[in-house]
């Protein structure tokens, strides 16, 4: 019984008065930075680093990850009130919670949010204190011939992502592609569409692109006609889920929490795909798939569950691998190093306290976070209440200040203008942001992925279906596109079937 | 120029600059830049001395993270700032190899900076895949060059330590391997783990917890003498690849312009940082070591770049390698 002793002495360290304390504050600034739109973990984790030197490393470890997952659940608040996503993840949660906030719905929207997080979160902590070490066999196995496939497998998911026109979901995906591959190629070094901007050689700032397509586009929407918004906040019944409600989460709830988990352990990008592939799930097994876009329940609760298993299990690379899966993650193994642990393979058999007291303060922290969040439900969607032209301007200045934050590129904040144009003109086209910004994110891992298999191949294509887990990818995907395009021809009978009902 | 005209910009300098070195320079926070993402190896040698140097400098200096082109924005954010000892940026061996590497840089590394000393320099070990064939370097050297057109070679990407590294193995051994460009040594270390890849020659900083576990194998390390932390490991030079000596070191520049006193009392206050114990202590866990007090000065540093500059421009150009 290596794994309850190890687990008891986890809660042992985790559950001391002054650790406590700092996973409450960790999860605390977290929310805080995660409702402001804009400002990521990275940089607030950037800027509190000098402050954790005097602590315990780990107390200064279990606050700097209370910040990151209380990042991931506060970034979904500021996606359902405002759609203003800061993370690939939450951008998902802002298609189905936005449209849940506008009917009046949005204390459901964050109530579910909160319970499927936290959910999602318990079950993915205990996977990663039981299965670390063979769950990161398994992900070493993925080399850049099973990133492609998976890659492939994400963009088919993408069409599903589309409410609307399937030929307009497409035409979005492109344009993302086409944005990501902005920036330095990898392999040559040469410049790619940087107009000769330096400042553009690391491509274009994903907070940026996002801020820009959904939030100042949203604000710009709006400012062109209040009396949606005054819906939005009038219409305000009830703040908790009902107990239909409740039945009807728990399937997302569960299946998102499988697909987070299981795509958190891969380092090269598996995480991002975890709202994504889930809301596709979910809208494949829905009965009702049209209400998607419109204000699914199951739209939030699926994604929001993945997210946040995903969050938690993207820390098994880091703490059996010792290499970051994020940028947060890279920040605190500098955290780490500076206290003198150095991460790698021997970190849990050399530092048994530091690795299972982490683990034992992530189940605390969201259990922390999901007590502070329900009662706090009221309070945002009060925020909702507060006159547009008071709010609007703090979200402007919110997100400026947040964009620049992340790299001091004063360049992001030009992209954060134009995105938002372009944004507008998208939404008057009726073309989803969604779709876009899945495209902007996988296309350059993509890219990055089939040019490397080519180079360990020798240019031989046939390594994408020789190699069994790329070549169950892609038969997966194929299945994907056939599920996909097969409601489109049944429509067609239904529609058949329905007339003569009536 | 002549030397009126020296004589002219030196007092021009001295005036600019005069409030900035009033006895009580600093007076304020300082910012040190540093042109990589927060968390990586250089950022994290920062961190380290940035420290130390507050405690002596008696104002706290914030490290701001200007990721992106290789290390030249924030350089070039820094070239362009106030020369009033408040800006400094800590950067490495890329200071000297971008000079070569990026034919149009926005500044021009020899005449935009002020020296205040060199930080550390850290080993470099050639390493492979745990399971790679050759038992020790000069096996390792026969079985490469046998096998060269069937070896994959894993680097960070272009002006990356790797690739540098990757580079001088290469010319070295005459042993043209299929290079294999990363994102950063994240995942080019995660694809050597799971054997994606065969050979990576990386800093200690990214290899040395790797090797003790051993779930990658080291060969060689490019030190003139033998590590204390593997002393098992042989130099490559003891199998004769003279040209395989090189280090990623790291220096503090400030803006050209600032103050000689400035400067001085930056140096001073690294010194003393470079001897903390707890420093050292981080260093040697990381597999380097603090510069010694001789080469934390201005006059080190500005030798080290030059004569970088001029070693790494040849390197550069046979492999025909650029970064724009």
């Amino acid at each position: 019984m290596d794994l309850l002793s190890n687990l008891a002495m986890g809660f042992g360290v985790a559950s001391s008065l002054a650790n406590l304390a700092f996973c409450l504050i960790g999860v605390l600034l977290g929310t805080l930075i995660g409702v402001l739109p804009g400002i990521g973990a990275t940089a607030t984790i950037a800027m509190l680093l000098p402050i954790t030197f005097q602590l315990e490393p780990v107390s200064s470890l279990i606050m700097l990850a209370g910040i990151y997952y209380g990042a991931q659940y506060g970034g979904s608040t500021t996606a359902i009130l405002i759609n203003m996503p800061g993370e690939s993840s939450s951008a998902v949660t802002a298609i189905d919670g936005y449209q849940m906030a506008r009917q009046g719905r949005a204390g459901t929207a964050l109530a579910v949010a909160a319970l499927g997080s936290f959910f999602a979160g318990s079950v993915a902590t205990f996977l990663v204190a039981i299965f670390a070490p063979p769950l990161t066999a398994i992900a070493l196995q993925f080399g850049a011939a099973e990133y492609f496939s998976l890659m492939v497998m994400g963009l088919v998911m993408s069409v599903a992502l589309a409410h609307g026109s399937v030929l307009k979901a497409l035409a979005m995906v492109v344009l993302g592609l086409l944005l990501g591959m902005v920036g330095t190629d990898v392999y040559t070094g040469a410049p790619r569409f940087t107009m000769g901007m330096t400042q553009f050689a690391d491509g274009l700032n994903f907070v940026a692109v996002a801020v820009g397509v959904f939030g100042i586009a949203e604000i710009l929407r709006n400012l062109e006609d209040e009396h949606d918004r005054q819906v939005m906040t009038k219409n305000i019944t009830r703040l908790f889920p009902s107990r239909e409600e409740f039945r009807q989460m728990i399937g997302p709830v569960l299946r998102g929490t499988g697909v987070g988990s299981v795509l958190g352990i891969l380092p090269g990008g598996g995480a991002i795909l975890a709202a994504f592939a889930s809301y596709t799930v979910e809208k494949k097994l829905s009965k009702h798939p049209e209400e998607f876009g419109k204000g699914a329940l199951a739209g939030v609760a699926g994604p929001e569950s993945a997210n946040n298993a995903g969050a938690q299990t993207s820390f098994i690379p880091l703490l059996t691998l010792g290499i970051p899966a994020n940028p947060v993650m890279a920040l605190m193994i500098g955290a780490m190093i500076i206290q003198g642990i150095v991460p790698g393979p021997n970190v849990v058999s050399e530092q048994p306290q530091l690795f299972w007291g982490i683990i034992a303060s992530m189940w605390i922290g969201n259990l922390m976070l999901v007590v502070l969040n329900l009662p706090l439900i009221g309070l945002w969607v009060k925020l909702l209440t507060v006159p547009y032209f008071v709010l609007f301007p703090i979200i402007m200045a919110m997100c400026s200040i947040g964009v620049y934050s992340v790299n001091s590129n004063p360049y992001d904040l030009f992209a954060v203008a134009f995105f938002g144009l372009l944004g507008y003109v998208m939404s008057k086209l009726r073309c989803e942001p969604a779709p876009l910004l899945l495209g902007f994110v996988l296309g350059p891992l993509l890219e990055e992925n089939l040019r490397r298999a080519m180079i360990l191949s020798r240019g031989d294509p046939t390594t994408f279906v020789t190699r069994p887990i790329s070549a169950g990818l892609l038969v997966l995907s194929l299945a994907i596109l056939v599920l996909v395009f097969l409601p489109q021809i049944r429509k067609r009978r239904d529609e058949v079937f329905t007339e003569s009902d009536a | 120029m002549t030397l009126s005209k020296l004589m002219a910009g030196l007092f021009a300098a001295t005036i600019l600059t005069a409030p900035a070195f009033a006895q009580g320079y600093p007076e304020r926070q300082i910012t040190m830049v540093v042109p990589f993402s927060a968390g990586g190896p250089t950022d994290t040698v920062a961190r380290l001395v940035a420290e130390r140097m507050s405690a002596d400098l008696g104002q706290q200096i914030v490290v701001q993270n200007v990721g992106g082109a290789g290390g030249t924005l924030g350089a070039g954010q820094v070239a362009k700032a106030e020369p009033d000892g408040y800006t400094v940026l800590l950067h490495h061996i890329g200071m000297a190899t971008s000079a070569t590497l990026y034919r149009n840089l926005a500044y021009d590394t020899l005449n935009a900076f002020e020296y205040v000393g060199l930080v550390t320099e850290v080993p470099m070990v050639v390493t492979a895949r745990a399971d790679f064939e050759p038992a020790d370097f000069p096996a390792f050297v026969d079985y490469v060059k046998a096998n060269a057109d069937s070896l994959t070679l894993a680097n960070a990407g272009i002006g990356a330590a790797s690739h540098l590294c990757g580079m001088l193995l290469m010319q070295a051994l005459e042993a043209p391997l299929v290079t294999v460009p990363y994102k950063g040594t994240g995942p080019a270390m995660t694809d050597l783990l799971g054997g994606q890849v065969d050979i990576m020659c990386d800093q200690t900083t990214n290899t040395t917890q790797q090797i003790k576990a051993g779930t990658i194998k080291a060969y060689a390390v490019t030190t003139p003498e033998r590590l204390p932390l593997f002393p098992d490991l042989p130099t490559a030079a003891e199998s004769g690849f003279e040209a395989m000596q090189f280090g990623i070191w790291h220096g503090i520049y400030t803006p050209k312009g600032t103050a000689p006193e400035v400067n001085q009392r930056l140096s001073q206050s690294l010194q003393k940082a470079l001897a903390d114990e707890g420093v050292a202590k981080a260093m040697a866990d990381l597999g380097t070591a603090p510069s010694s007090a001789q080469d934390a000065t201005p006059e080190a540093l500005k030798a080290k770049l030059e004569a970088e500059i001029a070693r790494w421009k040849p390197v550069i150009e046979a492999a025909g390698v650029y970064a724009d």
